[in-house]
């Protein structure tokens, strides 16, 4: 069982202190300003297309989000949002988009099909994108409402708020007791 | 209506038209052979008027000898009538139906999806390959000894350890 | 300077600039001289002469903004113009028929439901009415209109869904959004009644699932005003624009004989010119009691095509209120047990029902063996289901006539010879939905 003393800095030096505070500002930082300007890449196949332009549309605002503008080109967006049903036919295509996006990049799987298949276990589907890319957020529905894909959208924002990245993964921090290498 | 065109068809090519009857709901329906159909067509066009491309489909019947049957719904607009053919193709090297796609240039892509599905093959088609399938799916999906979770993936599969995989006649599902 | 002859002048110039490096430049004094080939000056005729090109092949990928399922377009262009297309389609293909083979007939519906997806309920009906054809099934009379009724307020949204893209893709971004407003308060309507707002899975064979809830229609007929005014409002801002009538009026043209020959039917079939609508010609459930006009284009284009959906909206806006006006209490569905489930207290109390109940849901409905081919009139044009059934509770073969099918497949004779900018309205205007047409 790990207890809160096991994480307590045996010994640091003012300068460790001071970089895991800024540290933890920049990263607060960066977590901010990524997740609240989305660019997304909207890999719109199927019924759960529709349930996506509502979700851009007056009522159910994703700009409100930052995310709502739609950059058809991978190499300027971060956020693939696969929309619907992908097929064995799809796959490479989305795998080769996938890889065309720039890191940062965050996966959300909209809907069922895009998470496990959905409803069609056969021949011809993909049973959920995450057998060809990793997902970092699955939002089920068929169609998923436009208020569930909020919410999906609002968890992505929490992950990648607490995201570490790569700016400050090499600052030095204090070490915890017990863990100093011998 | 239409039993007037199915007599007038009857009388017209008597060796390749046979067994007319009513089906379900008073659909008039005939048999046609596969040999003679682009013909049988081409007179359905241009006299009887049925001159909307047709909806051209196809079924196997695992287990009976022809295997497979091609059947055509057409529309008349002018006479508002509608007839069903249907064609009884055997599976394998004679498996060849003539094209309609000389008569109407919108059958093509029926005749293509055939293909595609049943792997029924169609002499004068001008560009007859894949269409909703991919080119290096091997096999025909809608024959009935197709299994239904027969997946050929195009990219390999990452491994997802955590996930559930529930069962599959495949291996891996 | 004066002028001065070109070939006098030193080949090194002012700060070193070689002047006779970039013939036809003045910055080295050399008089204005009209630009011709081979340095030499231009023929008459010549500067509005099309400079020649290569063919270049361009790939309009899987997936592209154009948000109409996933189609792949080759297109060879010269300059601007496409000489030839090629489609590569089955990115969508999700193996409807192979899996409705696999279940029961009634757990065809959802899948049904995903073919064309602005308008499941349609799917659904057509799918219904074939099956029910086969079974020599009678549906009861309040059935029948609240099939009508909701196909209606189903072909609305699909129209408004194709008139919104029209806009967006066009750069009439406002109407897209008014337009997905309508869809919206439809789809609040449609929840209150289906529970899903896009995949409805409605009818059920013999009948719909569930009857409407207190107020409903009332309801219905404020949304319906609601939805008339937006449409009036995307109406006025496209229908007389100048740049949607120069990009859509004339581009796309097809022909009468052509759109016969090709296959099309529906709307595209009827903006060129043929009046053939399946609700009047053939009518189904209760067309034939409620009055309304079918709209007949002229010419064939996009903009007749637009028009079209435009005024089909109106029309089924005044079915529905007819439908609403002639409608009687009754029931919902056949009150056969070998076809409709038993109500929940039969099921729960006596044998036959839960006999019933389990024969129905784990067998399926026995459909008598044969085939059967129903057709109706959809948002997009004839939707066919062609059933085969071998007498169990399984379809033996479900084969789909998609209505945006011969339009798609008519897309290279369409946009031969056009520029690549009408694409994007010809595209839009034939309604091609990924999911009818991929199956």
């Amino acid at each position: 069982m790990v207890s809160e003393l096991d994480g307590v800095p045996v010994i640091t030096t003012r300068r460790e202190e001071a970089l895991t505070g800024l540290a933890g500002m920049v990263s607060k930082g960066l977590g901010w300003a990524r997740k609240y300007s989305l660019f997304q890449y909207p890999f719109v196949t199927a019924c759960c297309g529709m349930e996506y332009m509502t979700v851009g549309s007056a009522r159910y605002d994703l700009d409100r989000f930052g995310a709502a503008l739609p950059r058809w080109s991978p190499r300027q967006a971060d956020l693939l949002m696969v929309v619907g049903t992908v097929n064995c036919k799809q796959a490479p295509v989305l795998r080769r988009i996938w890889e065309q996006i720039a890191e940062p990049k965050w996966v959300v799987a909209f809907g069922v099909c895009a998470s496990s298949g959905g409803f069609y276990d056969n021949y011809a589907t993909v049973q959920g994108i995450d057998r060809i890319i990793p997902v970092d957020v699955y939002i089920p529905g068929c169609p998923p409402r436009p208020e569930q894909v909020l919410d999906g959208i609002m968890l992505l924002q929490k992950k990648i708020q607490n995201q570490p990245n790569r700016l400050t993964a090499n600052w030095p921090r204090p070490e915890a007791a017990g863990r100093r290498e011998g | 209506m239409s039993k007037a065109v199915i007599g007038a068809l009857v009388e017209r090519f008597p060796d390749a038209v046979y067994d007319a009857y009513e089906g379900v709901g008073g659909d008039d329906c005939v048999f046609v052979k596969r040999d003679r159909i682009a013909e049988v067509c081409r007179h359905l066009r241009e006299v009887e008027r049925f001159d909307l491309a047709p909806y051209i489909t196809a079924v196997d019947y695992l287990g009976a000898d022809p295997r497979f049957e091609v059947v055509y719904n057409m529309l008349s607009i002018p006479r508002n009538a509608r007839i069903r053919l249907r064609v009884k193709v055997p599976e394998g090297e004679d498996g060849v139906v003539q094209s309609v796609s000389g008569v109407w240039r919108g059958a093509d892509w029926f005749e293509r999806y055939c293909f595609d599905m049943y792997g029924i093959r169609f002499s004068g088609h001008p560009d007859l390959r894949r269409l909703l399938m991919y080119d290096e799916f091997v096999g025909h999906p809608l024959r009935k000894d197709y299994p239904l979770k027969g997946r050929q993936p195009l990219v390999p599969e990452r491994e997802v350890p955590d996930i559930f995989r529930g069962p599959g006649p495949e291996g891996r599902d | 300077m004066a002028s001065q002859n070109v070939n006098e002048l030193e080949p090194v110039g002012p700060a070193g600039l070689d002047t006779r490096a970039t013939p036809g430049s003045f910055g080295a004094g050399e008089p204005a001289r009209p630009l011709g080939r081979d340095g030499k000056p231009a023929a008459p005729g010549e500067l509005d002469a099309p400079l020649p090109a290569k063919r270049m092949v361009v790939n309009l990928g899987p997936s592209h903004p154009a948000m109409h399922g996933v189609t792949r377009a080759v297109v060879e262009l010269e300059g601007e113009t496409i000489r030839s297309m090629k489609l590569d389609i089955g990115f969508l293909h999700r193996g409807f028929e192979k899996s409705c083979e696999n279940v029961t007939w009634t757990q065809c519906f959802p899948y049904t439901d995903r073919l064309n997806y602005v308008s499941s309920i349609m799917n659904n009906v057509g799918f219904a009415l074939a099956v029910e054809k086969l079974c020599r099934l009678e549906i009861p009379e309040r059935a029948r209109y609240l099939r009508v009724l909701t196909s209606e307020l189903h072909r609305i949204c699909d129209h408004l869904t194709l008139v919104g893209a029209m806009g967006l893709e066009l750069g009439a971004m406002t109407v897209f959004l008014y337009a997905i407003e309508a869809r919206d308060v439809i789809w609040d309507r449609l929840t209150e009644l289906c529970g899903a707002r896009l995949t409805s899975n409605y009818a059920r064979i013999g009948g719909v699932a569930r009857d409407m809830p207190d107020g409903w229609a009332e309801k219905t007929i404020a949304t319906l005003d609601r939805v008339a005014a937006l449409r009036d409002e995307v109406d006025g801002l496209l229908t007389r624009n100048r740049i949607f009538v120069d990009r859509t009026r004339g581009t796309g043209k097809v022909t009468r004989e052509d759109a016969i020959e090709l296959g099309f039917t529906g709307p595209c079939l009827r903006a060129s010119g043929e009046p053939y609508d399946i609700r009047k010609a053939a009518p189904y459930l209760v067309y034939d009691r409620l009055e309304f006009d079918i709209p007949v284009g002229t010419n064939g284009d996009n903009f007749d095509r637009y028009l079209m959906r435009i005024e089909e909206m109106r029309q089924a806006d005044q079915i529905i209120r007819q439908c609403f006006a002639q409608m009687q209490p009754g029931e919902i569905i056949v009150a056969d047990w070998s076809y409709a489930l038993p109500p929940k207290p039969q099921v729960y109390g006596t044998i036959e029902g839960a006999m019933a109940h389990f024969k129905l849901v784990m067998e399926g409905i026995k459909v008598p063996a044969g085939e059967a081919y129903s057709y109706t009139e959809a948002a997009n044009g004839e939707l066919g289901f062609y059933v085969v059934s071998d007498g169990g509770g399984r379809p033996y073969k479900l084969g789909l006539r998609a209505p945006g099918w011969p339009m798609l497949a008519a897309l290279p004779h369409m946009t031969k010879d056009a520029m690549l900018a009408d694409l994007v309205p010809t595209f839009d205007s034939i309604n091609m939905i990924g999911g009818e047409v991929e199956q």
